[in-house]
């Protein structure tokens, strides 16, 4: 964004350092190399760790459906990839549904804190937030499965009772509500932090000129808002969110601890028993494993895996696309 | 600069308190694991000076952990040199390090089956294989009913209401057993355990052999009815059922805390779950055949009628060698078991777990063979 003019600056910087100092560079070739290693060395764990998954997940992937059948939680008759399914499903309806929840909210903390609130009082809010991103999700988790979610009953039982006839809000809403709809609102809660901290950085980057010239046609502060800082942050917004997805994906206690697992690909979000997550699954059946049931867990990870970098990826090209005519330029 | 360095100190000490705070509470002076930290209700027993050292190793069944905790925290307070480790990586975990040499014992809620005798007695060799049952756990059914307490139930109840055609709080059939009961009309919601586990593998084998026309599955360690409530451990579905009302879980007797709980149908009467009624099922039960003598598996018999009996138990059987390649573990293990098998090691077992004390005619049995051990 605004750093996309720094490079050549700092490269003829360089440039203009070697001339000047043809005999010294030693230091700055061991920089050089040491730089180079650390960047190839992410390569490597990424490689080692696509290679560990392949290799540990084999045995599962090429087992035939009787011997799979011979783990007990996995359904009979069935193969990895069935089994595989409903843990990607259940694993990507969390995860989406706490996007849905987080997003707004994350949006609208951010711009009060970046536009609407006094400066004083801008600039604490935004030191809580920063302290609130750095809590670890664990903790979040604890307190969204022991203390919020009972206190969610009865909201889910007013949206079954009333808005069943949607198949999310299929009844009745399963008591205690150890369910998707919990899950979706406690992922939520871990993920804000995070996405509005960055939110707020990019919003605070909007240019002070496109803002006073919004203002100075006479826009309102939300018409400013709307149209100048909301169309220069959106590649930025979009990042964030992908940061918050990739937490969701990955979160493995506070589902563990909240939801009663089922795999099935059903999209009524009130019910007990009928979603579960690719790493809750690992969390929960891994102690009692058998050596080729460890295996398909590790089949079940590398889904996740593939289905995080899909995720950055095509995050990366959302931005990528966005770029070029988004207000940044 | 002088503002930054005051905040920077006043960081430092909030992290050192937190830090400080984290100590207390992970690692009281009196927690088990902590050498001498023995509970202190623990039979007092007069502190030997005893000659042994060294260290031993065993794992298996997460069941067996808190009881285990009490058993190592009084074997160390009476041998100060010795330290025992015990890993809860689960049965099927500790029979398989147990098969290999890792560990000199192990915890396992089920017997060895034949495959695994035969490498266990090809690693014990020339030795036996000893299997002894000196974990025994009563199951409590438990519920989480305003104003209810308790209920009776015969097993043909208890496997409907756990297989879904017993809906109701006040359905016909909990009504005919509890006359005395103001059952309220609410909706049942059973609650099972998510991981496999000793605890759903025995308590299935209960109502597949007391009521195999309500209960048609057969016994698992995972659940076989899907699309239910269900969570993690004993501790998870305790909180469950009590989070949740007009629920009813199994859970291991000493996590059921302050809810209601079944009695039992045994024969003609209703048993409550108590340690002594769980030991009475275990002596009541025959042993099993066709393995060596030095092998206690009992085959509970789930269906008896023998007074006082409850019979929804969970045995946990201890695995180990007559004799180890190196006569100092050999030593320290007999040492072990024999404090686990004798009575301070069961009452303190009892105290800490709530598990049931193995019955003298069980124990007079035993104790030769542990002791034997070389």
């Amino acid at each position: 964004m605004s750093t996309s003019d720094t490079p050549p600056v700092r490269q003829e910087d360089d440039d203009l350092q070697a001339a000047r100092r043809p005999h010294r560079d030693t230091a700055g070739r061991v920089f050089a190399g040491l730089s180079t290693g650390a960047g190839t060395l992410i390569l490597v764990v990424l490689a080692a760790v696509a290679a560990f998954l392949l290799l540990r997940a084999w045995p599962a992937l090429t087992a035939g459906s009787e011997e799979l059948a011979a783990i007990s939680w996995i359904p009979d008759h069935g193969s990895i990839v069935r089994y595989v399914g409903p843990l990607v499903f259940g694993t990507l309806v969390a995860a989406v549904l706490a996007l849905l929840m987080a997003v707004p909210v994350a949006v609208g903390i951010a711009l009060f804190i970046s536009h609407y609130a006094p400066r004083r009082l801008a600039a604490s809010l935004g030191y809580v937030v920063d302290l609130l991103a750095a809590i670890p999700s664990v903790i979040y988790g604890l307190w969204g499965g022991l203390w919020l979610s009972r206190r969610l009953e009865g909201v889910w039982g007013w949206l079954a009772d009333n808005l069943g006839f949607i198949p999310l809000f299929e009844g009745p809403a399963a008591t205690p509500p150890r369910v998707m709809m919990t899950v979706g609102v406690v992922l939520a809660v871990m993920i804000l932090p995070i996405i509005t901290a960055v939110a707020r950085e990019v919003f605070l980057q909007t240019p002070r000129l496109h803002e006073e010239a919004a203002l100075a046609l006479g826009a309102t502060r939300w018409e400013m808002v709307r149209m100048a800082v909301l169309p220069f942050g959106r590649s930025g917004l979009i990042s964030a969110s992908m940061l918050g997805l990739g937490r969701a994906l990955g979160e493995t206690m506070a589902v563990l601890m909240i939801l009663s697992p089922g795999l099935t690909y059903s999209f009524a979000l009130l019910l007990a028993g009928r979603h579960q997550t690719i790493a809750a699954n690992i969390a929960l059946q891994f102690p009692e494993a058998s050596p080729l049931g460890v295996s398909a867990l590790i089949a079940t990870g590398l889904a996740l895996f593939v289905i995080t970098l899909a995720v950055n990826m095509a995050a990366r090209w959302v931005v990528a696309r966005r770029k070029d005519f988004s207000g940044a330029n | 600069m002088r503002h930054d360095a005051t905040r920077g100190t006043a960081l430092a000490a909030a992290a050192a308190v937190l830090l400080l705070a984290g100590c207390g509470s992970d690692d009281p002076v009196n927690h088990p694991w902590r050498p001498g930290g023995a509970p202190t209700d623990a039979p007092a027993e007069a502190p030997v000076a005893s000659d042994l050292s060294g260290s031993v190793a065993g794992a298996g069944a997460s069941s067996q952990e808190s009881a285990m905790q009490a058993w190592v925290a009084g074997f160390q307070s009476a041998n100060p040199d010795v330290s025992v480790a015990y890993d809860p990586v689960g049965s099927g975990g500790g029979r398989t390090q147990f098969v290999e040499g890792g560990v000199a014992f192990a915890g396992s809620d089920a017997p060895l089956d034949e495959e695994e005798l035969a490498a266990a007695q090809e690693r014990c060799a020339p030795g036996e294989v000893v299997e002894a049952p000196l974990y025994i756990s009563p199951i409590a059914v438990v519920f989480n009913l305003e104003g209810v307490d308790s209920l009776a139930m015969s097993p043909a109840t208890v496997a409907g209401i756990f297989a879904g055609t017993i809906t109701r709080w006040d359905a016909p059939e909990i009504a005919a057993e509890n006359p005395d009961v103001a059952l309220p009309d609410l909706g049942i919601t059973p609650v099972n355990r998510s991981d496999e586990s000793g605890t759903t593998e025995n308590f299935t084998e209960y109502l597949h052999a007391t009521a195999p026309e309500a209960w048609p599955h057969e016994p698992s360690g995972d659940w076989p009815v899907s699309g239910g409530q269900s969570a993690q451990g004993n501790s998870g579905v305790v909180q469950t059922v009590t989070d949740g009302t007009g629920t009813i879980t199994y859970a291991d007797a000493s996590k059921a805390g302050s809810l209601g709980t079944v009695r039992l149908g045994v024969g003609d009467e209703f048993v409550e779950f108590s340690p002594e009624a769980a030991a009475a099922v275990v002596d009541a039960s025959p042993r099993a055949e066709g393995r060596p003598a030095t092998s206690f598996v009992v085959e509970l018999d789930r269906t008896t009628t023998a007074p006082g009996a409850y019979p929804l138990v969970l045995i946990s059987y201890t695995l180990a060698c007559t004799a180890y390649e190196d006569p100092a573990t050999g030593e320290l293990v007999s040492a072990f078991l024999s404090y686990v098998a004798g009575e301070a090691g069961q009452a303190a077992a009892a105290d800490t777990a709530g598990s049931a004390p193995v019955s003298d005619a069980l124990r007079s049995e035993v104790l030769p063979v542990l002791e034997g051990i070389g």
